[in-house]
């Protein structure tokens, strides 16, 4: 197929055989990573902006290399701090940067829908690097191709995804994706931390870890944020971690080989115990490194696009 | 100046007259309303055959923003937005900047509105000292300054002490107290309806019940009372099922629905546009439903626009950082004949009423008739006439309307102000 989008905002926007494309792509980019030498020449002379209004280690690192390792020109900046704040809007400063003759903006915002809105603003690429509690794609995308690097086809695989499913990107991005490939998702968290309508999402609901981890194929367990958004909901980190945290003992309920997943940054002994998260079962630094493969695939595939139509 | 308006559909809901009529303006005044009114000498003749000759429109829910952001709207272009929309007589709502909460300040707007708009702007004061919601203001002096209702539009009195002394103080004063119904502890930062599609936009979402708690709140503390409550722009179901029980009870209520919610759903928030952001927020299809039957079945009693201009640096950012609101007057019309009559929701006379006598009444001002001997308020209005609503059409100094690039079908083609004719062939003079 040909891949004719300038820009990735989230999975929900995306057909099957697009999520399949960039899968594809990205066997290719894997490749070049685990190289010596990891870098093409294929986006030479092109600039790419991460323009970060939210803090991250790991997405704007990943994103980072990604571009380099395609020889791109790369720009870093943490706008929460800068001109944000001296009552420039969003639109202004993604102009601003473009007007730099950049091509592509990967965009990391707290409002939900704020990619979306420079996508139409701008005749750059745009990138969602995750926004509010909308999508994150390239996390989706990266946990999809991990998954199907361990356990093969995606289409009827079983896969539970554990904590703050209302607060969480992650889990959208992944909703959507997985069910568009054929997985069986199971969201599990406790009542106040699954949001309104999530029935909708043709995901199977349940409160009881147990029950998602019996009979999954990979669970992906997402980040407590209790410094945040879950203060409210769930005071105590010790009751959740009782309640929802990951433990050896609960995995030998599970299938052996079951694939156990986690976006970062992870709160150990919150979400997972240590012996879990370092364990057989785990795939966490291996998403990691898919990570940058990728948002390798991410970056050619929309560039090239914006490139044709040109 | 003189005006014959000829064999219009006449359509008079205070008098229960629905006719093919003339009518005759003169000095300011309806001076004849029947069949085959001779034309008097120099009068100008209107043919308004397949048109209908309707009372001036009253709009009960404007948002003007003079004093503060002429930037956005002025009195003069908000007054030529309603009239665009056939409306004759506006409320403007007090949170201005500053808030409209003393005599003074009352007495003034009003003496600044005779001077610069173009229909009958009328006045309103704050419920509480610069809406915080804590200190009454002067009911009493606000209603001797001419102000017709009192409210802290925008934001709800909150306070159940003062909103119990807020409506005995306004009831010993006789002045309508209107309440924007929003419990913010339950709505939070939220940007839109909770639903599905809040969830899956991954937006903070405004509960319903906000909204229908605070009504519940209203209705239960004007029982018994002889005061005159009013609930602002009613979004969903459970309210107009509130406000219909309370009402078959006898408690003195009344309420207004806007345009937009009976026409938009959340699923209009999908691309993240902001000109679907409003407070209250689009909410379902049954809530639409809800208060279009509500509209037709007398539970809601006017329609009323919120009309809440905003500029582009104000709307043009991020979802969650845009302010709230849309306008409204220059759509209200056809998008009522649209989604009310077309549909079949409510006949003709019944939408006149809600878009004329109905909040005439409530605010007890002289519109809304077509009397002999009452001001000549009048709008004479196309059902079939077309217009493609172009940002480039839009009278109003800001252009947040949800409604741009809709085709609109219904509009006004001549409006009377005092007997003066300031909208001709539809186009404002």
């Amino acid at each position: 197929m040909n891949w004719n989008r300038k820009d990735l905002i989230g999975l929900e926007y995306l057909s099957a055989a697009e999520i399949e494309h960039i899968l594809a792509a990205t066997d290719s980019f894997k490749q070049v990573t685990t190289r010596s030498i990891k870098k093409v020449p294929t986006l030479r002379g092109k600039t790419v902006a991460n323009l970060f209004f939210e803090p991250s280690t790991r997405t704007s690192a990943s994103f980072e290399l990604a571009a380099k390792r395609l020889s791109c020109d790369v720009l870093t900046l943490n706008i929460a701090t800068s001109s944000v704040k001296k009552g420039e809007t969003l639109v202004d400063t993604a102009r601003n940067i473009e007007a730099m003759e950049v091509d592509t903006l990967i965009v990391r915002h707290g409002a939900a829908g704020a990619p979306a809105m420079l996508s139409r603003a701008v005749k750059a690429c745009v990138i969602n690097a995750g926004d509010g509690w909308h999508e994150h794609p390239t996390q989706g995308l990266l946990d999809m191709y991990t998954l199907r690097s361990r356990l093969g086809d995606i289409k009827g695989l079983r896969v539970s995804i554990i904590g703050d499913i209302a607060h969480s990107r992650v889990a959208r991005s992944n909703i959507w994706g997985l069910t568009k490939l054929g997985a069986q998702v199971t969201v599990c968290a406790p009542p106040v931390l699954l949001p309104v309508g999530i029935e909708k999402f043709g995901v199977k609901i349940t409160t009881d870890l147990d029950e998602a981890i019996a009979g999954a194929d990979a669970i992906n367990v997402l980040r407590m944020q209790f410094e945040r958004d879950c203060a409210q909901a769930f005071p105590s980190r010790t009751e959740y971690f009782r309640k929802y945290g990951v433990t050896q003992e609960r995995l030998q309920k599970a299938k052996h080989d079951i694939v156990v997943m986690h976006p970062g940054p992870m709160n150990r002994g919150i979400e997972m115990s240590s012996e879990v998260a370092d364990g057989p079962n785990s795939v966490i630094l291996e998403q990691v490194t898919n990570g940058v493969a990728v948002r390798m695939a991410v970056i050619y595939l929309t560039a090239t696009a914006k490139e044709a139509s040109l | 100046m003189k005006y014959l308006i000829k064999n219009g559909r006449c359509i008079d809901p205070a008098n229960n007259l629905d006719a093919v009529a003339d009518l005759l303006l003169s000095d300011g005044k309806i001076e004849n309303i029947g069949k085959k009114i001779p034309s008097p000498k120099g009068a100008q003749t209107i043919d308004a055959q397949g048109m209908i000759v309707a009372p001036g429109f009253v709009d009960m829910h404007v948002h003007l923003r003079t004093p503060g952001r002429e930037d956005v709207e002025t009195l003069e272009s908000g007054s030529r937005a309603a009239l665009k929309g056939g409306y004759t007589s506006v409320l403007m709502m007090p949170n201005t900047d500053p808030a409209v909460d003393t005599p003074e300040m009352a007495r003034g707007l009003k003496e600044q509105a005779h001077k610069e708009s173009v229909v009958h702007a009328y006045v309103s004061g704050a419920v509480t000292k610069g809406r915080q919601g804590a200190q009454l203001t002067d009911i009493a002096g606000l209603k001797a300054a001419g102000a017709l209702a009192v409210t802290d539009d925008g934001c709800c009195v909150a306070d159940d002490g003062i909103f119990r002394k807020a409506l005995r103080e306004s009831a010993r004063a006789g002045l309508l107290l209107i309440d924007h119904c929003e419990d913010s502890k339950i709505s939070g930062k939220g940007v839109m309806n909770e639903s599905f599609m809040s969830t899956k936009l991954g937006m903070r979402g405004m509960p319903r019940q906000a909204e229908y708690e605070m009504v519940r709140r209203d209705i239960e503390y004007a029982r018994g009372l002889d005061a005159l409550v009013h609930i602002a722009h009613v979004s969903c179901k459970e309210s107009c099922d509130l406000i219909r029980k309370a009402k078959k009870a006898g408690v003195r209520v009344t309420a207004e629905a806007a345009p937009h919610h009976f026409t938009l759903t959340d699923e209009a928030c999908a691309n993240y546009d902001t000109r679907t952001k409003m407070n209250p927020p689009l909410r379902a299809d049954y809530d639409v439903k809800a208060i279009k039957e509500a509209l037709a079945d007398g539970t809601l009693d006017a329609i009323a626009t919120d009309h809440a201009p905003h500029g582009l640096h104000d709307k043009y950012v991020e979802f969650d950082a845009a302010s709230f609101g849309v306008i409204g007057l220059e759509t209200a019309l056809s998008i009522s004949v649209m989604e009310l009559v077309n549909k079949g929701v409510l006949d003709w006379p019944r939408l006149i009423e809600l878009l004329s006598s109905a909040p005439a009444k409530i605010l007890g001002i002289p519109a809304g008739t077509l009397s002999k001997g009452a001001p000549a308020d009048v709008t004479v209005l196309d059902p079939k006439a077309e217009l493609l609503y172009t940002a480039e059409e839009v009278a109003s100094r800001s252009k947040n309307s949800p409604f741009i690039d809709w085709k609109l079908t219904g509009l006004a083609m001549e409006v009377f102000v005092s007997g003066k004719r300031l909208v001709s062939g539809g186009q404002l003079v």
